[in-house]
């Protein structure tokens, strides 16, 4: 058999392939050759036929085959077979396989070798792969050669320490003593070695840190001595003492500085001193720098020197090296929480890094500079935030809109400002928004009330523009479908309002109905929108086509609605305006993040079959005049109608007599009226979670001999409350109390002001119409604090 | 450090050390996965990316990337210094180190790595001291190989 090729040899072929199939073949021929030699059990050439079977590995062949010659060169005398078969060992054995649990005892033979550099490779083998097992097996020859006086050997033995602790914790205790006196070393190596080893103890072990506190003054002297001592040429790097050792250094010291005072201020001034000292001009010393920094940050470090450090941060933001800037913003992102002010002051540079062309500092100056907006920056924030909103990578933009949403939810100067914000984020990066942003954002905009107008031209100008953008059009055509009366009335405070006719929006709705850009979801918006517009609008006899043409699509959703409106408009005309009233305001349960709607039809969908969501009513009772001017005999808006009862008279209202008898929430029940045998009492509940409403449930019965018809309950409260009414369980009153009326008031308190109310009844009794105004004045003060 | 990889502009691995326990498999994903994503990266773009839950670090040096995952407490900017320092030390061992040296001579390049790193962190800070050692060793070969040959001829006198 002739002799194998050499390595050398094999890489030339290989390389001389020049397709894949040609290498493969190539590489198959010398496998083969290969495993013909393993079989004859020659150890001459095992050698090189592992280190070709090696090079064959890295290209992405199999080369599993080679796994016992490696023990095989491991056991072998000659220290090239060795070198081979450790590095064989190390790249095809895994500690999975128990094959290499065969290695132990090679590992622990050589361990103990009389050359030191197959002890080293010993080491090094164990210190890379070594598994539980072997390090468990191997620990107290490692602890040994801890202890040795040889540098060489020592550095390796710290490292490999490092491994067998990593792997088994247990057996960190078995290398305590050996740590003694690792600091006194003169050799770098060692030091170097054992200030991991001693990182790593401290990282795993409270007990170990402490007891390794003691040894902060003597890092601090080996670290000053690196610093003040003059030009050492092994250690240097651009003039720098070993920067390695330093920075190891310093990263123990922030470990054993964390949380202690007396070891804080004892590395108090060498911590200075490298700050101050050391070269930044080159890469070395803003290593060192940003090492010292972090530990600065994480010690009890006195306000000066934190200072210093943020400083520090700052500078590097202004460097021209990208690194140095992408690992300031990383430092700052993490220390903006605690040291907040100082981090404020370097807000135009990290707003400037927005511009930055690198993804990473891009990503990190967008993260950092959401954690700086507070109260007062938030509109020149803002308005830096959206230029990134509007030229930003696609990957970007989702967290982008969130964060400004959240951001304007919490710092709004005003609610048109917020309102303003939120359309140019659905305008500039509509289609990447979060899906419940469109809940979120209806939310906002049904509760800023004197905003409605506004909004919902501007939201109908921005659909003229542009339909492609799902979550601005569903937005947009929720709010024309509760809002269109607004906007072909032409009424808007905020800005010139345009001049709309009903059917240039219906227009625009059917168009995104028809629009291939718009999704099912949208349609589903739309045509809503289109059907609430039938109470809103006079025209409606042009919606009543569009809803009867979609009773036969193809799409499930769509047909369902369509058929349900048709039906509305068919049987229950009576009820349509009831049903498709104007939306309440939605209570929004209080949390500092997208917040869960508690109404939960937030794209409003009262659907014909489920007749027990009432449709209730507002409208603001903020107007100038007063209360007491609001009931004088000419009904202005801020009079809430109730509507003709949608439900059953019975089943409601019996169930809410049950609940009308107890007092809920220990808010002990009035009487608001009682005049003519007509008895209105009130009963109280706080309502879940927000506290600031109070629900009160009125009780209305009639003593005289007669039915009290038509009975309609009015309700007006003070500017600085709002006001809902649900409707009635009935309007008739029987007579001789064998029955009450019930109906569901729910007031917002948010001043937590007094509670008053003016009352206006309206019936007719023994065939005359009656009608009675009171005010009401004697809430008990629970309701209303 | 959990591990390092050279590779080639076009992707071709020339070095590849594991400082974690992962299958050949996990290794290969891994390694395919991480040249995609550094390889994608414009010129100008800083050294540092995150990746999965590692911090990668890249450097270029001619036609090879060294690429280094480090763990979320290690310095970013000390490692591009040890990325460096192996660089100085392929340099000073082959002599003005090309591409074409680490191909040819991979175990080479594993042996002098494995002198200046274990188990993911250095263990020589003196660039002398870990050429010095390599150069032993590799005497250490050679001298093996001479008594062989020595004896070798001593016998065929007898």
């Amino acid at each position: 058999m002739p002799a194998p090729i050499r390595l050398r040899e094999l890489i030339r072929t290989i390389r001389t392939a020049r397709t894949q199939a040609e290498e493969r073949e190539m590489i198959q021929k010398e496998c083969a050759a290969i495993r013909s030699s393993f079989r004859e059990e020659d150890n001459t050439y095992r050698c090189r036929n592992v280190a070709k079977l090696l090079y064959m590995h890295m290209l992405g062949y199999p080369a599993h085959f080679g796994q016992l010659e490696c023990l095989k060169l491991i056991a072998s005398q000659k220290f090239t077979d060795k070198r081979i078969g450790y590095l064989g060992a190390m790249l095809l054995l895994d500690e999975r396989q128990d094959v290499h649990l065969l290695m132990t005892n090679c590992i622990k033979n050589d361990l103990n070798h009389s050359t030191q550099y197959v002890q080293g490779l010993a080491l090094c083998t164990l210190g890379c792969m070594g598994s539980s097992e072997m390090c468990r097996d191997l620990a107290g020859e490692v602890e040994k050669l801890l202890k040795t006086s040889n540098s060489y050997l020592r550095k390796k033995a710290a490292l490999c320490a490092v491994h067998v602790i990593r792997k088994v914790p247990e057996l960190m205790e078995m290398f305590l003593p050996a740590t003694k006196n690792l600091l006194s070393e003169k050799n770098h190596g060692v030091l170097h070695t054992s200030v991991v080893l001693l990182t790593e103890m401290c990282e795993r072990s409270p007990d170990m840190l402490a007891h390794f506190r003691k040894l902060v003054p003597q890092l601090v002297r080996i670290l000053k001595n690196l610093i003040m001592s003059g030009y050492s040429p092994e250690h240097d790097v651009s003039g720098i003492s070993d920067p390695f050792l330093q920075v190891r250094i310093l990263r123990l010291l922030r470990i054993l500085g964390k949380g202690d005072d007396d070891s804080s201020e004892a590395m108090n001034d060498i911590l200075a001193q490298v700050a101050t000292n050391t070269e930044t001009s080159k890469n070395v010393g803003n290593a060192i720098l940003y090492e010292t920094v972090l530990t600065i940050m994480d010690i009890k470090s006195e306000s000066g020197l934190r200072v210093l450090a943020i400083n520090i941060l700052g500078r590097f933001l202004l460097n021209n090296d990208k690194n140095i800037r992408y690992v300031a913003l990383t430092s700052l992102l993490k220390t903006v929480q605690t040291d907040h002010n100082a981090v404020q002051r370097h807000r135009s540079t990290i707003v400037d890094c927005l511009k930055d062309l690198d993804v990473s500092i891009k990503r990190r100056a967008m993260e950092l500079s959401f954690a700086l907006v507070n109260g007062n920056n938030i509109r020149g924030m803002m308005k830096e935030l959206l230029y990134f909103l509007d030229s930003c990578d696609p990957e970007f933009k989702a967290d982008c809109a969130s964060g400004v949403f959240l951001a304007a939810e919490k710092y709004a100067p005003s609610k048109r400002w917020h309102i303003d914000t939120i359309m140019r984020v659905l305008t500039t990066a509509g289609s990447y928004v979060r899906d419940d942003s469109v809940p979120n954002l209806i939310q906002l905009i049904t509760n800023s009330v004197e905003m409605h107008a506004y909004t919902v031209q501007r939201l109908y100008k921005a659909l003229l523009d542009d339909i492609s953008q799902q979550p601005l059009v569903q937005v947009a055509s929720w709010c024309i479908g509760e809002y269109g009366d607004l906007l072909v009335s032409g009424q808007c405070e905020e800005e010139e309002p345009i001049q709309v006719t009903e059917d240039e929006v219906l227009d625009v709705l059917e168009g995104l109905l028809v629009s291939n850009l718009s999704t099912p979801v949208t349609r589903g918006y739309a045509l809503t929108a289109i059907m609430k517009l039938s109470t809103r609008f006079t025209s409606v006899n042009r919606i009543k086509k569009v809803v009867s043409i979609y009773g036969s699509s193809i799409d499930v959703e769509l047909q369902q609605r369509a058929v349900e409106y048709n039906a509305l408009f068919k049987k229950y005309d009576h009820m349509r305006p009831a049903l498709l009233e104007r939306m309440p305001i939605m209570e929004k349960t209080a949390s500092n993040g997208p917040t869960e709607i508690v109404q939960t039809n937030g794209e409003a969908e009262p659907s014909v079959v489920e007749a027990k969501h009432p449709p209730p009513v507002t409208q603001p009772t903020n107007q100038a005049n007063d209360l007491l001017d609001l009931l004088g005999g000419n009904d202005v808006v801020p009079v809430i109608q109730t509507t003709v009862p949608t439900k059953p008279a019975s089943a409601g209202g019996e169930l809410l007599d049950l609940l009308g008898d107890l007092s809920l929430s220990g808010i002990p029940p009035m009487t608001a009226y009682n005049k003519n045998g007509l008895k209105i009492d009130f009963t109280f509940e706080r309502a879940n979670p927000n506290p600031n409403i109070a629900v009160i449930t009125i009780h209305a019965s009639n003593s005289t001999e007669a039915d009290m018809t038509d009975f309609v309950f009015q309700a007006a409260v003070p500017k600085t409350f709002q006001l809902q009414l649900l409707s009635p369980s009935s309007n008739v009153v029987p007579t001789l109390n064998q029955g009450t009326v019930t109906q569901v008031i729910r007031v917002l308190n948010p001043q937590k002001q007094q509670l008053r109310m003016r009352i206006k009844l309206t019936y007719t009794h023994k065939g005359s119409a009656v009608q009675d105004l009171a005010e009401v004045n004697n809430f008990p003060p629970q309701s209303w604090q | 450090m959990q591990f390092m990889l050279l590779f080639s502009r076009q992707g071709k691995l020339r070095l590849q050390k594991w400082y974690v326990p992962l299958s050949d498999k996990e290794k290969k994903k891994i390694t395919r996965e991480l040249v995609q994503t550094v390889l994608a990266r414009k010129p100008k773009m800083c050294s540092f990316l995150e990746w999965r839950d590692l911090k990668i670090v890249y450097k270029r040096y001619a036609s090879l990337y060294f690429c280094c995952a480090i763990e979320d407490q290690d310095n970013e900017l000390i490692t591009l210094e040890i990325i460096h320092r192996y660089v100085e030390l392929l340099d000073k061992y082959f002599g003005s180190v090309c591409e074409l040296d680490i191909i040819f001579n991979f175990e080479k390049a594993y042996f002098i790595l494995d002198e200046f790193l274990l188990g993911g962190e250095a263990q020589e800070t003196s660039k002398k001291n870990v050429l010095k050692a390599i150069e032993q060793a590799d005497l250490e070969k050679d001298s093996y190989n001479q008594r062989f040959v020595a004896e070798n001829v001593r016998l065929s006198i007898l």
